[in-house]
């Protein structure tokens, strides 16, 4: 796209931009930390990774009072004005995701003992490693302004919920086999629970994304569908 | 935004350097310069304006202490005792004027002998001492009043103009030298019969009122009547280019299409306006009078002519004043559905009457002043002895015109004729200032309200 | 401000009020439009946005026939309102601009009375039959323009002595007073304060209701407030009309979304 006759505005786009760009890196890097720390069980990891949600926070409210900023001096309008709410929200999501790592960083530290089942292990290291190259993807595509991207990721989330579902499953059976583990299965059921939230959360910003590129909606043709609320 | 332009705005921004402080509070040497040059442009402004009212007073001056001395004329009260038989003689002989002089002269010698003053002139050298319109002057009262045939009657006789201008400081005595009609006896005498209060200058009327005289009478030579020629002919002028001119410019600045036809036609109107008003005299010579067999020396063709070399003027001031209308009045005008007819007459004439009324205000007040013209149509040579009859003899009846009659004295011989020209010119400069006023006032009017 | 789905409703319903297809305008040898179709949904506000010399003028011009009093101007194609094509040798330019009034950029009272501005155009088109019906359309005329209480009391007043915005609403109180049902607003608010121009906007909001509203505007952020739907014009052609919320949020053509994101060089 060409540039805006006032320079400046298009400067403050781009450095807007960065920031949301930059909190999409400390989310993700938070997320994955906390989640080898879990993995680990390295509790100091996990502390560094609590503390690190400041920085994250601080950003955030950066990015927020700039947006605003923008809206009163700029009156954006079309593309700018969707990239600008588009960042918006996904700065929202950003920090959430963040706040969501730090949770799972603080049940570490909770928990603070080995795991169970290494078939666990491996099942929440590969829901993860799912929503984070779900997460990295949709910050690839927000930085490129691609809207194929954004809509794929919206597909993959339902193999997330899926994995969720089989975890969850697993880890009931845990508990009814032996009630002494229900403190720490329940520590990682909502650790589990959080890394599906971030899946959906990288969901939410690829809609964006789509919705900042081509000024539509992407369909919601997508089943959200969790088994486990059927369950109960 | 590019990485290659976000450095390039980083190098614009960096702060150049700080530039030497100047204080503002010195002038440097480049504004010195301009300051001198300014002071100079505007003393070459009040130069030329001085060098302007210098003139112009000096004009004034002129004009005053020349013309000033038309307005004044001496008088001789003489009672004339208006004998029958001696009446009677003098209508029945062939130069009645001369027997009627003779009464004159015998009752003048009688006043004289009454006031004490004598004098070495014999009695048919008194005469000398009066116009030769005087005889006429009485003629015509007895005329008038055959009732007062028999009775003495106290007539304020006009003087000779020599006497006149005697009095008025024109005619010195070392200048009778070389006149044959009055000697320095007549002058004795003139101051005696002041000092006797029988000599008295006046207010002169007749100037004003009167018509113009031949060429041995310049003491009753007066402008009124070519005044009313000139009247008449404005009158023609005004009722002419007003409309025409007027109508004209609509047309031409709201109606008519742009070709080259009316390209033309806009090019040649401007160029008329430059045209030397001598061509317009000899046009309406050949048109008018030679072509139309219109009367010669009528204000009628006068008018004519005139209007011919006003309406340039009139219709270039009236297209200027109709576009100095804004076109937002016209838009607004059209914009609620008035037709292009009414938006002019409702909303755009008013607007521009002030600059049309002004227009035709000058161009009447350059027609009133032309004499170059009037030279062709034979309004120059004319004596205007009397006045019209009545209006339409106004129109049609020869007469002169103000600047006509004007450059007339200036041409005659007589010194007095002279003086007459000037007081001539500043009774035209009052009509005109009359005019002007009239066209601010009517400026006012129009503008008055918004 | 912008109730779209009402007037989605009304306007699928009734036919449109302005009808343009294949509109060209030439100045002499120069094209000023080209190619212009466009529907104009009655009861609406429509705005023409658009750079500078693209035409958005020219073609509201043509369509209450201004353009005819200039030489050069030339109109090709077709300008139906009702479906009665206003460029139809039969029709009276006369009394096309009664039915199509119009606002100009700059407040253009007359030099006279308020009153008689108001009074003027029912005077001339014979709408009134004594002075008590000239003055009942001169107070509803300046009622609905929402200036009635501001000038009741000096009617007999110039009206070049009122503030800027209350001379333009003077302006379209005597469009409205020849009772148009189009009218067309050339940047009525270029030349006032954002107080008056809301209080303008605030009016064209309020006259919707009664009559069909096309305005051109330089700001877009106006166009945006007031209109329903709105055409953006560059270089003489119509690039894309719509419904505003659409062209301001998601604009289908790149000139439309360089010009209203700022990026015109």
């Amino acid at each position: 796209m060409s540039e805006h006759t006032v320079s400046a505005y298009d400067q403050e786009l781009t450095e807007m931009a960065g920031k949301v760009a930059e909190m999409g890196g400390l989310a993700e890097k938070a997320f994955a930390d906390a989640v080898s720390a879990l993995i680990s069980q390295d509790i100091e990891l996990a502390n560094a990774t609590v503390a690190q949600d400041a920085r994250l926070d601080q950003i955030y409210q950066d990015v927020e009072v700039k947006l605003i900023e923008l809206i009163a001096r700029r009156q954006p309008m079309g593309q700018d004005l969707r990239e600008i709410t588009a960042a918006t929200r996904i700065a929202n999501d950003l920090e959430r995701v963040g706040d969501l790592a730090k949770n799972v960083a603080k049940r570490v530290i909770a928990i603070d003992s080995d795991l169970q089942s290494k078939k666990l292990a491996i099942g929440v290291e590969h829901m993860t490693e799912l929503a984070l190259s779900q997460l990295k993807q949709v910050l690839d595509a927000y930085a490129r302004k691609d809207a194929e991207v954004a809509r794929h990721v919206q597909e993959a989330d339902a193999e997330i919920d899926a994995l969720y579902t089989s975890i969850f499953r697993e880890l009931l059976t845990y508990m009814m086999e032996d009630p002494r583990v229900i403190t720490q299965c329940v520590h990682l059921l909502f650790c589990a629970k959080n890394i599906e939230r971030i899946g959906d959360h990288a969901t939410n910003i690829a809609e964006n994304v789509f919705y900042m590129v081509t000024g539509d909606r992407l369909p919601e043709d997508r089943k959200k569908f969790d088994e486990t609320m059927a369950e109960h | 935004m590019t990485d290659t332009t976000l450095t390039q705005r980083a190098e614009t921004q960096s702060a150049p350097a700080p530039l030497p402080f100047k204080s503002i509070l010195e002038a440097d040497a480049l504004t010195r310069k301009r300051n001198a040059a300014e002071k100079r442009f505007k003393m070459y402004g009040i130069a030329a304006i001085a060098i302007g009212l210098f003139f112009l007073v000096a004009l004034l001056w002129a004009i005053l202490s020349n013309g000033l001395g038309a307005f004044s004329q001496t008088f001789i009260k003489v009672d004339v005792p208006l004998d029958r038989q001696q009446i009677e003689a003098a209508e029945k002989s062939v130069v009645k004027t001369s027997k009627y002089r003779a009464i004159i002269d015998g009752a003048f010698a009688s006043e004289l002998t009454k006031a004490g003053i004598s004098t070495d002139i014999p009695t048919k050298g008194l005469e000398k001492l009066f116009s030769s319109g005087a005889a006429a002057t009485v003629r015509d009262y007895v005329l008038a009043n055959p009732g007062a045939i028999g009775s003495t009657v106290t007539f304020d006789l006009i003087a000779s103009s020599r006497v006149d201008g005697y009095l008025k400081g024109r005619v010195k005595r070392e200048d009778l030298a070389q006149d044959k009609n009055l000697d320095a006896a007549h002058l004795d005498l003139a101051d005696q019969m002041e000092d006797a209060g029988i000599l008295e200058k006046r207010f002169n009327w007749a100037f004003i009122t009167g018509t113009d005289a031949s060429d041995s009478r310049p003491e009753q030579a007066g402008i009124g009547a070519s005044m009313v020629g000139s009247l008449f002919m404005m009158l023609v002028v005004l009722f002419l280019s007003l409309p025409i001119g007027v109508a004209a410019s609509i047309y031409l600045e709201e109606f008519a299409p742009q070709n080259r036809f009316t390209d033309l036609i806009e090019v040649n109107i401007s160029n008329l306006a430059a045209v030397p008003s001598i061509v317009f005299g000899i046009l309406g010579l050949a048109v008018f009078i030679q072509f139309m067999h219109l009367p010669q020396s009528a204000p009628l063709v006068g008018g004519l002519v005139l209007t011919l070399m006003t309406l340039p003027t009139i219709i270039i001031s009236t297209r200027a004043s109709l576009k100095a209308v804004p076109p937002s009045i016209r838009d607004a005008a059209l914009g609620v559905g008035a037709s292009k007819m009414q938006s002019i007459f409702h909303h755009v004439l008013p607007l521009a009457m002030p600059g049309i009324l002004t227009g035709t205000i000058i161009g009447l007040a350059q027609a009133l002043g032309e004499t170059a013209p009037l030279l062709l149509i034979g309004m120059v040579g004319f004596i205007a002895s009397n006045f019209p009859d009545g209006v339409s003899a106004g129109f049609f009846s020869p007469n002169s015109a103000m600047p006509a009659q004007i450059y007339e004295w200036a041409k005659r011989a007589d010194p007095a004729f002279y003086e007459r020209a000037w007081g001539g010119i500043i009774v035209l400069l009052l009509f005109l200032m009359t005019m002007n006023i009239i066209a601010i006032i009517l400026r006012r009017r129009f503008e008055r309200r918004w | 401000m912008n109730e779209m789905p009402n007037i989605e409703q009304a306007t699928s319903m009734t036919q449109s009020k302005i009808s343009a297809s294949k509109v060209q305008v030439y100045y002499g040898d120069n094209q000023a439009i080209k190619d212009v179709d466009i529907e104009i949904q009655p009861r609406t506000v429509t705005a023409f946005i658009g750079p500078s010399g693209c035409g958005k003028s020219t073609f509201l011009r043509t369509l209450n026939r201004m353009n005819d009093t200039i030489d050069v101007c030339r109109v090709e194609g077709s300008i139906k309102i009702d479906g009665e094509n206003i460029y139809d040798p039969k029709v009276d330019p006369v009394q096309l601009r009664a039915k199509v009034g119009m606002v100009f950029q700059k407040p253009n009272p007359f030099p006279k009375s308020i009153y008689d501005n108001i009074a003027y155009g029912p005077k001339i088109h014979g709408l009134s039959r004594s002075k008590s019906e000239l003055d009942d359309i001169v107070a509803s005329s300046l009622q609905k323009a929402g200036l009635w209480e501001e000038v009741k009391n000096r009617l007999d007043e110039p009206g070049t002595g009122m503030s800027g915005g209350q001379q333009q609403r003077l302006c379209i109180a005597r469009a409205i007073a020849v009772s148009p049902e189009v009218i067309l607003m050339d940047e009525p608010c270029s030349a006032l304060d954002p107080i008056a121009t809301a209080k303008v906007e605030e009016l064209i909001d309020e006259l919707r209701e009664n009559y069909t509203i096309v305005i051109v505007t330089h700001s877009m952020q106006q166009a945006a407030r007031v209109s329903q739907r709105t055409a953006f014009f560059h270089l003489g052609v119509l690039v894309e009309e719509g419904k505003t919320q659409d062209i301001f949020t998601n604009p289908q053509d790149k000139r439309t979304q360089d010009y209203i994101t700022g990026r015109f060089g």
